[in-house]
Order: C-alpha cells, then structure tokens, then sequence
C-alpha cells in the first residue's frame, strides 16, 4: 500500500512536469494562433515575441495557458493528447486499418521477434564456442565488441542496401538489424553465465570423469539460466529498437518506425509521440513476458527461493 | 553395469575383518610437488612417503599451507605430483580417477540449487550411465545411509548446512568407489552438528568398509575418526609424524572424554607444535 503510494506520486509528478514543460514549448504557437483569431496578446508584433523567452510569454499572457494543452500540432503534446490519440489508434480502429496503431505494431514486432530469435540463437552459439575454445573466445570476442560500438543508425541503412542488392527486402532486413542489436547483451550474459560454476563444482566433475558434454549440459547451462533470462530482457528491447531504426531508411509504409517518419513529415506531433509511447508499451509487454518465462523455468529448475 | 560388476570384484568385503590379508590402496613414495606461481615456485609437498590400506581411516591434519588438501587432490588426479611416485588401486591417480575409483566430499556441499537431492545424489550416476531403476535404487540406498531417507524430493535451500553435507556425502556413494576422499567436509559446519555427523560417518564407515582419506584441522575430529593420523607440517608441506590408532574401532561419543584418547590427542598437538616450530 505504502509502495503503490510512492509509485503514484511518481507517476504523478511524471505528468505534472510534462504538462508544466508544455506550456512554454507551446506557449508561441498559442499566441500566433490567439493573434490571428483577433484576441490581444502582449507583445502583440510576432516579430516581437520571437525573441522573447517562452517563460516571459507565459507570465504576460496566462489566460493562454490553457490552450497550450490542446492545440492541434502542438511543439509537445499534453499526456492527455497522447493518450487519446492512442486510445483512437488503437481501441477505436480497426486492426486492419492502415492509421491502427495495433496494426504497425504488429508489422514491427514481427520484424522483432525473428530478429531476436536470430540474434539469442547466434549469442548462444557463439557465447558456447567462446566459452570452449580459446581461440574463439580471443577471435570472436573483439568482434563482438567492435561490432556493438558503430552507432545503428550508420550502419542499418548500408545493411539494408547491401541485402537489397541480392535480393533480399521486407522483414529479414529489419530482422537482421534487430538480430544485429541483440545477440551481443545475450553473448555476453551467456559468457558470464556459462562461466559461472566456480572451480569446486567443475572438480566434482572431474572427480565423475564427466566428459566436456556432460559438463555443459548438466552444469554450465543450468547455471547460466538467471545470467540468460537478464540478457534476453536486455535483448529484445535492443530488437525492437533495432527493428523501428530498420523502418526508418527504407521510408517503410508499415511499422512504428514509419508512423513515427510519417508524423514527423507531417508535423503530427500527436502520432509521433503515440507512435513512441506504443513501442515502449510494446518493448515494456515483451520484457514483462520473458520475465513471466523466468519465473515458470526458474520455478520448474525449483531455484524459486 | 559393466563399472558396477568390476569395483564389485575388487572390494574383498572380508578384508577388513581379517587382519592377516592387509592390502595397500594407496601409496605415495618419496612425492613432491612444486606449484609454480607468480611470486616464484611454492614447495606444496615435499618427499611425502605414505601406505594407506583398505578399510583404513585416514585423517590429515595440520595448519593452512601444510599440504593436506594437496596431497589428497593429488590422490584425486585434481593435482599432478612433480616428482615421486603415487599409486590408487595400483593404477596412476588418473586412472583411477578414469575408473572412478574415488568420491570426493569437497569442503561445501556444492548441491546443485535447480536439482532436488534425489536428483543430486543421481547426478554422477547419470554422468556414469547408469539405468534409471538402478539409479533409483541407489538413491535410496544412501540417502538411508546418511539418514535422509524421505528428503530425496527436497531442494537444497529446504536443507540445513549439516543435511546439504550429508546429502553431499551421500552424492559421493552413490556409485559405490571404495575409496571416499574428505576435504573438510564438516569445517563450515557448527561443533554439536559436527559431532553428530562425525558419529554418524563413523557408523557409515563400519557399513560400508570403505577407505577413506579425511582432510581436517580439527584435533578432536582427527581422533575420534582416524584409525591413522598423519600430522603434516608446512613450507614445505610434509609429513611431520604418522599416528596408529589404538582406539577400538566401535566409538561413542564419549570415548573423547578416555585416557586413551586424551594421550592421542596429546601426540598429535605435540606435533603440530614442533612442526609450527621452524617458523
């Protein structure tokens, strides 16, 4: 009880400042609009209030305040805005529609979850040689690590074309940056993991004369599973982004990141912010599930201490 | 089971009762080992020459760095000796270690947390191939044996510190080697749990008729167990005197309070004494 009080006075503040930060990001807008309607606004030049700060307008024009909250093309859309542009995209519409925010999501996260499927299967593959062999873990692992250092947003586009140029369109591309995005937290986390018995635990299998293979399927991948599930939350966040920056360069019709293009073509400042709070309801829907796959494995391991 | 049928054949279960067929399990001629570290080599052991045989106890017991855990990872094949000779079952360590000669009881439990300790114990018999109604079998054989007879469906974290060693112990003989290797098994553990499991190894130890090597710091514990004490020292770690037994094999608790054992007792202090002495 205590807690979910904390939790709401976040919460609360959160949206206290987001309507407070509205009124001067819009304030100028307002005023332009409330100038050609007729009303008097001080400064009344627009050349005028153009270089004034947005706080000054504010203090000279408080019965504006209200109307900064819900503009049409607002600079930042109020949360109530964004909440009923979301309810709209998505309660209201249907999931056929092309302006369904249920639908784009759907195009992206399909985009996701091969990405991520790609992406965990490549990390523990690579993570299982790593661990093995030395010469992979001295080989494979500066790549991995250079790899994650080039910023997405340079590389997804010569991805995309690279895959165009043989042929390749549609979903794998954004996959593939996805994939690209998220093996590296599950490579890591599975290093880690799969490392994880301490010296005694691999002398007890020696004491058995256990072979290599019996080692890793009784002994290192069960002690890596906490280190696996962290990765994997880790993970399919990465591939959603990855999945919304694949969108984003090949002017894709569908997806969030093509709702988010779109409304910033447009000036839709309301459909870019629902576009963004859609992903991370999405990325927030997925993490919550791995998790909720944790506990079931972990439970049925019986580590549910 | 073709591993069954063979440590079957070798352990001659009237040995021990007949005194006139002693038999050496082990034996160490003149072993040295030299670990070489960044701060320079460390002499861990050095011209140790010992015959321990079967159905013997055997504790080793002496100061940090003296070399007792050494030597019985040596016997373990967990070490290699660099200089000397050592001999398990008349095999190198690392054969025998290959014919699975041995279990070893490390210092924690070290239960694995996702497996229940029915599951544990079965762990080994698992890596060694063997059936599942024998396996079955067996888990219930020593999980009665350390007296957790109906814990087999617990998990670790639902066991004390003193149940988890037992059902490590009781991992240990499960595929029945005749030679069970103690590192301090009991030196986490409180001074009454730790009586109670030295009682009970006892009784486990008169079943079974293994051989067994028990690596320790604890004076009383040396006594009450060992049918032979090797008081080692350190720097280099070596045997500083060995100590027949002139105990009974059958010991209560209270034999710890008899003249007898107090004499015993009395040597083995002396001796960690005089090889505290050079330092």
């Amino acid at each position: 009880m205590k807690s979910l009080l904390a939790v709401l006075t976040v919460l609360a503040a959160i949206i206290a400042f987001w309507y407070a930060a509205c009124v001067p990001m819009n304030i100028k807008g307002v005023l332009d609009q409330a100038e050609r309607a007729g009303a008097v606004v001080t400064p009344a030049a627009a050349k005028e209030r153009r270089y004034m700060s947005e706080i000054g307008l504010v203090a000279k024009n408080t019965f504006a305040i209200g109307e900064t909250w819900v503009q049409e093309r607002p600079r930042l859309p109020a949360p109530h805005q964004v909440a009923v542009e979301l309810w709209q995209t998505t309660v209201e519409k249907k999931v056929t529609s092309k302006r369904s925010l249920i639908y784009h999501a759907q195009v992206t996260l399909s985009a996701t979850l091969l990405g991520f499927a790609i992406g965990t299967g490549l990390g523990i593959l690579l993570a299982v040689g790593i661990v093995h062999s030395r010469v992979m873990d001295m080989s494979v692992m500066p790549w991995a690590i250079v790899s994650q250092t080039i910023p997405i947003i340079a590389l997804a586009p010569m991805i995309i074309v690279v895959l165009y140029s043989i042929g390749v369109q549609g979903i794998i591309p954004k996959a593939v940056i996805s994939a690209y995005l998220s093996f590296f937290p599950v490579v890591v986390g599975m290093v880690k993991g799969l490392r994880a018995p301490d010296a005694m635990q691999l002398d007890l299998l020696k004491t058995y004369n256990a072979n290599t293979n019996q080692g890793f399927w009784k002994l290192r991948l069960p002690s890596s599973m906490p280190y696996l599930f962290a990765s994997l939350k880790i993970g399919i966040a990465a591939s959603l982004v990855g999945a919304i920056v694949g969108e984003l360069p090949t002017g894709a019709v569908a997806g969030l990141g093509a709702r988010l293009l779109a409304g910033s073509y447009y000036g839709q400042t309301v459909q870019i912010w629902s576009a963004l709070f859609a992903a991370a309801i999405l990325a927030a829907l997925l993490v919550a599930l791995l998790g909720l796959i944790e506990r079931l494995v972990l439970k049925r391991m019986g580590v549910s201490a | 089971m073709n591993m069954e049928t063979t440590t079957q054949a070798i352990r001659p279960e009237a040995a021990a009762s007949d005194p006139a067929s002693v038999e050496t399990v082990i034996e160490a001629r003149n072993l040295d080992l030299t670990f070489q570290t960044n701060d320079g080599p460390v002499h861990a052991l050095k011209d140790i020459s010992l015959e321990i045989n079967r159905g013997d106890f055997v504790s080793f017991i002496g100061p940090s760095g003296c070399g007792k855990t050494t030597f019985l990872r040596c016997i373990a094949a967990l070490e290699t000796p660099t200089g000397g000779s050592l001999s398990v079952n008349g095999m190198t360590p690392d054969e025998a270690r290959r014919n699975r000669a041995y279990g070893y009881v490390f210092q924690a439990a070290g239960l694995y947390p996702w497996r229940s300790i029915a599951k544990n114990i079965k762990l080994p018999l698992e890596i060694m191939g063997y059936s599942r109604a024998e396996q079955e079998k067996r888990v219930n054989q020593v999980l009665e044996l350390v007296e957790l007879s109906g814990f087999g469906g617990k998990f670790p974290w639902q066991l004390s510190g003193g149940m988890q060693q037992r059902a490590s112990i009781a991992r240990a003989l499960a595929f029945d080697a005749d030679i069970l290797l103690m590192d301090e098994p009991f030196g986490a553990l409180d001074e009454i749990v730790r009586d109670h499991l030295n009682e009970q190894l006892l009784k486990l130890w008169a079943r079974t008729n293994k051989t067994i090597g028990f690596v320790t710091h604890s004076i009383p514990e040396a006594v009450y167990l060992s049918t032979k004490i090797v008081v080692m020292s350190p720097r280099p770690g070596r045997i500083h005197d060995v100590i027949d037994s002139t105990l009974p094999k059958e010991r209560p608790l209270d034999i710890r309070d008899s003249p007898e054992f107090i004499e015993i007792a009395h040597r083995v202090r002396e001796g960690l004494r005089a090889g505290h002495g050079d330092d």
